[in-house]
């Protein structure tokens, strides 16, 4: 019989969690035992909230165990390795017993994430194995040409993954119509959005599939060169995208005449970004290749007519990458059977904020927010009530509970007023103020716009004060319209995508939750008692004067004898909520 | 080609953008980004007019014309964003145009003027940016700039002397010289094309400050006289001292451009300055005396005919400039190969 397999699970997810130490006492179990099974990493397995994640595969199947620490391990390779016993009550999924986790599973399409948490990422012998490079070989052997390869993207359906939804095929098609001696395609790998990581685990889990997707678009366009312009702050992904590079140069997969196809010269190097949301924009992007500052340049011409270094450039997402070999080697027509009529295949999204399974989920499109969120989230920390979700970041907007039934493809999730975006969803419950949120996101926006148009650079810092000052229980009456007002301008004349869809935060929630705006502004109240300067606390006659409230209290606000009531000094309270959290008897109120 | 613009049918040229077309006619439309020279940036958004067929507002500066256009640029849709665009600029900066440099000859004020605003309607936020006096000539003013790029692109792609660009992000955005230090620490050459590109009172002439308004300067027409290039000149003159308070280069000369070098540019104190030299001097008995030009040349050419006489014609070398202009150093190898008689004669951009 094989060796028993154990494989950890090393994203950055993992890593984080504690898996390189839960790794490092597999090794040291495994050499002191003789090498008794075989130990193996992979990347990020989407189940982010139960990390660190160990999957065992003997003959039965594959147990995947969640939460686990040295100790735990140890018991896994004492009871399950050696004795064959399943720990049961640590399984979080198994394709033969279940799992806690059987919903989050089974819900799911993996298409993008095929590769993700199934094999080592930093082994091209196990993404061969698993279909890899196959694609390419395919188009090169059976001679496919050129067009037939944008025709098959085309008739996939498939749509920018980066969040603007354009057809990837036409966008293929617009880079291939140019002449130029030398043409490039580009792999937006700076992915911003706060709580978003979908390419990072894509990265990491699989960073072939994003190098074969553009090997193939280089052969549909015919490039030159390419660049994967990844953000510096996922060092993993950086340094597995360059093992990744190396390994496929030294199997012709990339370099002079790849597979002995005369002509067909194409290599990439990965670009590291310095830091700027706004480089995610295609413009400011090339820009930053180029080495100039990333700042958005005025479309016509397009990078497809006129990108990096002047020719024509083709610039995708990482997710739309990975979609591509998966759809040449399947055909179209496979990938099409997912989605809606106007979406078409599968969505990764990065779920965080108050849900309880934070982590990374592919969907088919058409799914409904609702099911996202309670059949694979698992519903909202804590019990509490599920508010609204972000989506699309802070370019997207807040759809609200109401709206769960939305389903998820770009023109539904459009028609509320936020946008899929590159696909965070950020879940909020009943304890997060809104005008907090658009606060929030509208400070992210403005600390990050570069500066070059006047309605980004300047209107968002009016808007953001206006929305300060209603956080701190100052607005005035006419400040929504105020916003309204500005919001229509930057987003009707910014110059690029990141000052034209800045509003959007604001705008969606002053649709969906006007009244918490006007709570704020008319009754100073914040209604999800979350904005500091707006609550009240206060002790009620439940208090019993046990003095814990009194201690914790940083500015000595509060006073009263042992075994009296104590009273809270509204002066010199500052809010900070530690008498609310130490109080054992409920007797301080949120007021 | 013929397009419409508010009604009025005028006739424009190929490759015109709509601005361009627009003020050609006379037919104002704020910009403060769009200069001539350094060309369309699209990025203050002043110029947005409305285009028939397009969807939105279309920055006017960016807009190739297409025969038969249908342009509108006074509607009030129009306007609202242009007066938008001009509030939030006021609203960010300390535009206070009785203390400023600028007054009178600053396009945020004519934009202002032109679409009715006296104040912003946005409250102030905060403005503290700090002055930078560190360079000799060219002085800072951070709180006035609105971030046109316009000294930017002329720096980096006029003038091609790559010290300004824009440092920081969002609202704190704002030109840096080299890797944001002092203006008089980095490797600016002081050509002054930023100042002279700056549609504000942000980046001025040092030495023009306090001297005077725009339009009380006489202004002359001439060429500078430092070197060949014959760089059109545009001396700003105070009539009551009669002196030079400024240089300004001339747009759209055959030879500069509107550029000028530091020298050309802020060079100009020797002209009233009282050491200057205004007659010939001749050297007797150790002290100077002044003399007439005919004397003093015949003195040289004398002087010239005695060595000549005595240790021969190549007992001579001429060194011509190269500063001068071409015929100026024709005359003078003419000058040592005809009259001095030697071939001794060179240039000093020889390397």
């Amino acid at each position: 019989m094989d060796k028993v397999k154990v494989v950890v699970g090393l994203g950055s997810c993992g890593i984080a969690a504690g898996a390189g130490k839960v790794y490092q006492r597999l090794l040291e179990i495994n050499e002191a035992e003789g090498g008794l099974f075989e130990l193996g990493k992979t990347s990020c397995i989407g189940m982010c909230y139960k990390e660190p994640l160990v999957e065992v595969t003997d003959g039965t199947g594959t147990y995947l165990y969640g939460e686990i620490n040295d100790k735990r391990a140890e018991e896994i390779i004492e009871k399950h390795v050696k004795n064959n016993q399943v720990v049961t009550e640590l399984v979080e999924y198994s394709d033969k017993i279940g799992g806690k986790e059987q919903d989050f599973v089974d819900n799911q399409v993996k298409i993008v994430l095929r590769n993700c948490g199934k094999m080592d990422p930093e082994s091209i012998d196990e993404y061969e194995k698993r279909d890899g490079y196959k694609s390419i070989k395919k188009i090169l052997e059976n001679n496919i040409s050129e067009d037939d390869v944008i025709k098959t993207v085309l008739d996939s359906g498939i749509r920018g993954r980066g969040g603007g939804g354009f057809p990837t095929g036409m966008k293929w098609k617009f880079a291939r119509g140019y002449k130029s001696d030398e043409k490039y395609v580009i792999c937006n790998a700076d992915e911003g959005d706060p709580g978003a990581f979908m390419d990072r685990s894509v990265l990491e889990g699989d960073p072939h599939s994003v190098i074969e997707g553009m090997i193939i678009a280089a052969y549909a366009i015919n490039a030159t060169g390419g660049v994967i312009y990844c953000r510096a702050e996922y060092p993993l992904a950086v340094k597995r995208l360059n093992l990744a590079l190396e390994q496929a140069r030294k199997r012709n997969y990339l370099g002079k005449n790849i597979l002995g196809k005369e002509g067909f010269n194409f290599d990439l190097y990965v670009k590291e970004g310095a830091g700027a949301f706004v480089c995610g924009e295609e413009t400011a992007l090339i820009a930053s290749v180029e080495g100039k500052r990333g700042m958005p340049n005025k479309r016509p011409p397009f990078p497809a007519e006129a990108g990096l270094w002047g020719k024509p450039t083709n610039i995708n997402n990482v997710e739309t990458y990975a979609n591509i070999a998966w759809i040449i080697l399947h055909g179209a027509a496979d990938y099409a059977k997912y989605g809606t009529e106007k979406s078409k295949g599968t969505k990764v999204f990065a779920l965080a904020g108050k849900i309880r399974n934070s982590g990374l989920v592919e969907v088919p499109m058409g799914i409904t927010i609702n099911d996202i969120i309670f059949k694979l989230g698992g519903g909202i920390k804590e019990g509490k009530k599920f508010k609204a979700v972000q989506m699309g970041g802070p370019s997207g907007g807040c759809i609200p509970a109401e709206l769960g039934d939305t389903i998820v493809d770009y023109d539904s999730v459009n028609a509320t007023g936020a946008i899929m975006g590159s696909g965070g969803m950020v879940v909020m419950d009943e304890t997060t103020c809104m005008v907090d949120v658009a606060r929030f996101f509208l400070n992210f926006t403005q600390k990050e716009s570069c500066g070059k148009c006047t309605f980004c650079r300047i209107g968002t810092k009016r808007m953001l004060e206006i929305l300060e000052r209603i956080t701190e229980g100052k607005g005035e009456e006419g400040d929504i319209e105020k916003l309204q007002e500005l919001a229509a301008q930057i987003k009707d004349s910014s110059l690029c995508g990141l000052g034209q869809t800045a509003p959007n935060p604001v705008l969606t929630t002053i649709k969906y939750f006007r009244h918490e705006y006007e709570a704020h502004i008319k009754d100073r109240k914040c209604p999800a008692k979350s904005c500091k300067q707006l609550i009240t606390y206060m002790i009620n006659e439940k208090c019993i004067g046990c003095t814990v409230c009194a201690r914790v209290c940083p500015t000595k606000a509060i006073s009263g004898e042992r075994k009296q009531p104590h009273l809270i000094d509204q002066d010199r309270c500052i809010k900070c909520g530690a008498c609310y959290d130490a109080c054992k008897f409920s007797s301080i109120d949120k007021l | 080609m013929k397009i419409t613009i508010n009604g009025r049918t005028i006739e424009a040229k190929e490759g015109q953008t709509i601005l361009q077309a627009a003020l050609a006619n006379g037919m104002y439309i704020p910009h403060l980004c769009y200069h001539d020279k350094v060309g369309a940036a699209g990025k203050c958004r002043a110029c947005v007019v409305e285009v028939e067929g397009m969807r939105g507002l279309q920055t006017s500066c960016s807009v190739q014309l297409r025969d038969g256009m249908v342009i509108t640029t006074d509607s009030e849709t129009v306007r609202n964003a242009q007066k938008l665009v001009i509030d939030l600029m006021l609203s960010s900066g300390t535009h206070d145009c009785l203390a400023c440099e600028q007054n009178g000859n600053c396009e945020l004020q004519d934009a202002a003027y032109f679409l009715g605003i006296e104040r912003p309607s946005v409250q102030y936020g905060e403005i503290n940016r700090e002055f930078d006096t560190s360079s000799e000539f060219i002085y800072v003013e951070r709180n006035k700039c609105i971030s046109c790029g316009r000294c930017v692109a002329a720096c980096n792609n006029t003038v091609v002397n790559q010290v300004l660009d824009f440092g920081h992000r969002g609202h704190h955005t704002e030109i840096v010289f080299d890797t944001d230090i002092p203006m008089g620490d980095s490797t600016c050459v002081q050509c002054g094309e930023c100042s002279q590109m700056c549609p504000v009172g942000a980046i001025v002439d040092k030495n023009a400050i306090g001297k005077g308004r725009i339009w009380e300067f006489k202004k002359v027409e001439t060429v500078c006289p430092y070197c060949g290039v014959g760089c059109k000149l545009e001396l700003h003159i105070d009539e009551r001292t009669n002196k030079i308070v400024k240089v300004k280069g001339v747009e759209d000369s055959p030879t500069n451009n509107g550029m000028l070098c530091v020298k050309g540019r802020y060079g100009f104190d020797f002209v009233a300055h009282p050491e200057r030299l205004t007659t010939p001097l001749i050297k007797e008995n150790g002290q100077f005396r002044e003399a007439s030009w005919e004397e003093a040349i015949e003195l040289v050419a004398s002087k010239f005919k005695a060595l000549k006489d005595e240790f021969g014609p190549d007992s001579f070398m001429g060194l011509a400039s190269a500063k001068v202009t071409n015929e100026e150093n024709y005359t003078f190898q003419k000058l040592m190969r005809t009259a001095i008689r030697t071939n001794n004669v060179d240039h000093c951009a020889r390397l």
